[in-house]
């Protein structure tokens, strides 16, 4: 596409203005039903969850006949909630820990040991990472919740041990949604990395070796270097994902006990949907997707620097 | 090579978008009338479907041209509520017939959801038929009626004998105040540490049911209450709360009850219908009066034993004060939706759903108490099973919800009240300081009082 451009604005430049914006215009034509399919079911709803969150619209009761317009009284709520830091708090751990550094990490190095092995063990262990995350998000929830319940398979495997386990969804609930979705979600970096990995040029890494450099040196110096720009889109994708995550959650802890586990998306639909307060839940809601376009800002700026 | 494609994906698009366009505007054409019916249906709730699926028959075979579209919603009563709720939003989805928690008729009458029956109900003759108490549960705040009540129900304590004789007790058992309950449970784990005593919900996960067949029934014996219906004002502060907390934590520190981990699980209600109870692991817990319909033939967990082996008891107040008892009550109703085209043809599918027949049929598959004084009155409701005469007895001691457009929010803060303390989290004393603390931010200072 970049070609036949360059060579045709030469001869475009003659021409007079009123043809090319028009041409311009005709070669937007094309994509006009796509941006306002986007227009429609992406930014519409992004834009009213932003409206509906200065309003105290609901699912019943008054305000469900005739919203206010509140100003900013859903956010200051915010600010007296007992819930909302915890839950703040919560999300940001899930994120850091599960995504940021499980996911990510256990992907890296999964991916890493995948190009040592041989075809066979390569192949059986990406069966397995993988079977995990093309389950639908439902199953893979019933499944982790079958496993951490009190007579579920983790406690059946301590028991052949003689080891009495706990019910690990009531008394570690963020270690467990962590784990559930470190090993829903491994396989998608690893899939990023081993397609990054084998973009890597053998020879500079037998440069190094050569020169002396230790595994751990080629891997911090020539592999990790390379395949920045891949680190930082994986880390962006994963992130994103990470914070949207509620049906995992609610599946195996609903939030609980307690709001022990109650995340930012788990927040906004108990407000908006279990106790009907549309407007809190959508302000939570826009709240996530700010911290969402923080976060999406900050890796757009990483990948730019790694391809520069 | 790529444009064309492109234009040719969007033609496609556009084609695809106008022929649903047009699909969706055809049948609204063609189809001379149809009503639609919302209500919920769960694997263990069955006898709902049952009575409109005859009522659908019943009301097609008398209507010519009319075709009933009945949309069953899956999911449990809080879920329900919410899919329900929003259906309403739209005119597009909002059913014509719907079922409707009692305590949501009032909050849902302000959202301008539900029809004003009053016209309907002056012609209809029927409705002399229903008892008077009853008729309040579809009444709202400014005295009309919105909804026909389809059954009502009672809390009791419900109790396996085996287990009760296991422990000594002298049956039929009957506390008088609520340690007599403890010391009760406190024999029962003594005789045998693998039973559960004395089962109360607490918790968030059990929604409705740890308020109506736990929470309310302590508070209410204590003389306190959740709202001043004469001043038309929250109570908070009370030592009644504080007292019953104190009694939930009592059990559950005690393990009388069931662990925290499994009451704080949406299902446990499950479990004590469907195994604790019939196999004898359970002692007694505080249960509906529809407790039968789970355990009668075609009930979702058969038991034929439940006859002999299940007693009732009233719920006794804490000091074996007046009136010696508390039960709660609540239950459901039909509404007709305020967008409906065809507001009389609603209504007569209404009265059909409600006559006599398909009354006596819920009420009897529901075990739900009767609210028609000809279905109370047939011998068919008074022998469809062993409990009918003790919980209807219970509605002499009963109390109701206070349905006000703030009840969901508050029923929601007097859960995790419950929670926070049978999970350590909180003392009952704090427990009731972020209660009250809740409720002033939920209704504002204005609408609370001290007592």
């Amino acid at each position: 596409m970049a070609v036949p451009d360059s060579l045709n604005r030469g001869s475009l430049r003659r021409r007079p203005p009123i043809r090319k914006s028009l041409r311009r215009g005709l070669r937007l034509l094309p994509v006009v039903p796509s941006i306002l399919l986007l227009a429609f079911f992406m930014v519409a709803p992004v834009a009213w969850s932003f409206y509906a969150s200065f309003t105290n619209a609901a699912l019943s009761g008054k305000a469900a006949l005739n919203p206010q317009w509140v100003g900013l009284d859903n956010y200051a709520r915010m600010l007296t909630d007992s819930v909302f830091p915890l839950s703040a708090w919560l999300t940001v751990v899930f994120v850091a820990v599960s995504a940021i550094l499980g996911q990510n990490a256990l992907g890296l190095v999964i991916a890493l040991l995948m190009t040592r092995a041989g075809g066979a063990t390569a192949s059986l262990v990406g069966t397995v990472v993988v079977a995990s995350w093309i389950l639908p998000e439902i199953v893979a929830a019933f499944a982790a919740y079958a496993y951490f319940s009190q007579d579920g398979t983790l406690n059946q495997l301590l028991g052949m041990f003689g080891v009495q386990g706990t019910n690990w969804l009531y008394a570690f609930p963020m270690a467990a949604v962590i784990l559930a979705n470190v090993w829903r979600g491994t396989a998608f970096s690893m899939l990023v990395y081993r397609a990054a990995l084998s973009q890597v040029p053998r020879d500079i890494s037998e440069a190094a070796l050569m020169d002396g450099a230790r595994g751990w040196q080629r891997l911090a110096f020539i592999t990790l270097p390379i395949i920045r720009g891949s680190i930082a889109t994986n880390l962006m994708l994963i992130t994103l994902q990470t914070l949207a995550v509620f049906t995992l959650i609610w599946v195996m802890t609903a939030g609980g006990p307690s709001n022990a586990s109650t995340t930012l998306p788990v927040l906004a639909y108990q407000e908006a949907f279990k106790l009907g307060d549309i407007g809190y839940g959508t302000a939570i809601a826009s709240v996530l997707i700010l911290i969402g376009m923080v976060f999406g800002a900050v890796y757009v700026r990483l990948i730019r620097g790694a391809k520069s | 090579m790529r444009r064309p494609v492109r234009i040719g994906a969007a033609l496609l698009g556009v084609v695809g978008l106008l022929a649903t366009a047009a699909c969706s505007a055809q049948p609204q054409a063609v189809s001379k009338q149809t009503i639609k019916i919302v209500y919920q249906k769960t694997d263990s709730f069955t006898a709902l479907d049952k009575v409109f699926q005859d009522a659908k028959q019943e009301f097609e075979a008398a209507n010519a041209g009319v075709t009933v579209d009945l949309e069953p919603i899956q999911a449990n009563d809080d879920d329900y509520g919410t899919k329900l709720a929003l259906a309403q939003r739209s005119p597009d989805t909002a059913p014509d017939v719907f079922y409707e928690d009692t305590f949501k008729v009032r909050s849902d009458v302000d959202a301008g959801y539900l029809l004003k029956l009053d016209s309907q109900l002056a012609t209809w003759d029927e409705w002399s038929k229903f008892n008077e108490g009853a008729k309040a549960a579809g009444r709202g705040d400014d005295g009309s009626i919105y909804a026909v009540p389809l059954g009502t129900d009672t809390r009791a304590i419900w109790y396996n004998k085996t287990v009760l004789q296991k422990a000594g007790i002298t049956l039929p058992w009957q506390p008088k105040t609520w340690d007599d309950i403890l010391a009760a449970a406190r024999k029962m784990k003594a005789a045998d540490p693998g039973v559960i005593p004395f089962s109360m919900y607490a918790g968030k996960a059990t929604g409705e049911g740890t308020v109506m067949q736990s929470f309310y029934e302590l508070l209410y014996g204590t003389g306190s209450s959740l709202y001043s219906e004469s001043d038309k004002k929250w109570v908070v502060g009370s030592k009644g709360f504080t007292d019953s907390l104190q009694f939930l934590k009592t059990l559950y520190d005690e393990k009388l009850s069931v662990t925290p981990a499994d009451a704080l699980d949406s299902n446990v209600w499950k479990k004590v219908f469907g195994q604790w109870l019939p196999q004898g692991k359970m002692g007694a817990t505080v249960e509906g009066s529809y407790a039968p319909s789970f355990w009668q033939k075609g009930g979702s967990y058969e038991w034929a034993g439940y006859a002999q082996d299940m007693g009732v008891a009233t719920f006794p107040t804490q000091f074996g004060q007046d009136p010696g008892g508390v039960s709660m009550s609540g239950g459901w109703t039909l509404a007709v939706g305020a967008k409906t085209k065809n507001p009389d043809l609603a209504f007569k599918f209404l009265t059909t759903a409600v006559n006599k027949k398909n009354a006596l049929a819920f009420d009897v598959n529901n075990s739900q108490i009767a609210v028609r004084t000809d279905v109370a009155s047939d011998p068919g409701y008074q022998a469809a099973n062993p409990f009918v005469k003790d919980v209807s007895d219970l509605v002499g001691v009963t109390h109701y919800r206070p349905a006000t457009a703030d009840y969901p929010n508050i029923s929601l803060a007097v859960q995790q009240a419950t929670e926070a303390v049978i999970t350590g989290k909180q003392s009952p004393a704090e427990a009731a300081a972020e209660y009250d603390a809740s409720v002033k931010k939920l209704v504002g200072d204005s609408k609370v009082m001290q007592k």
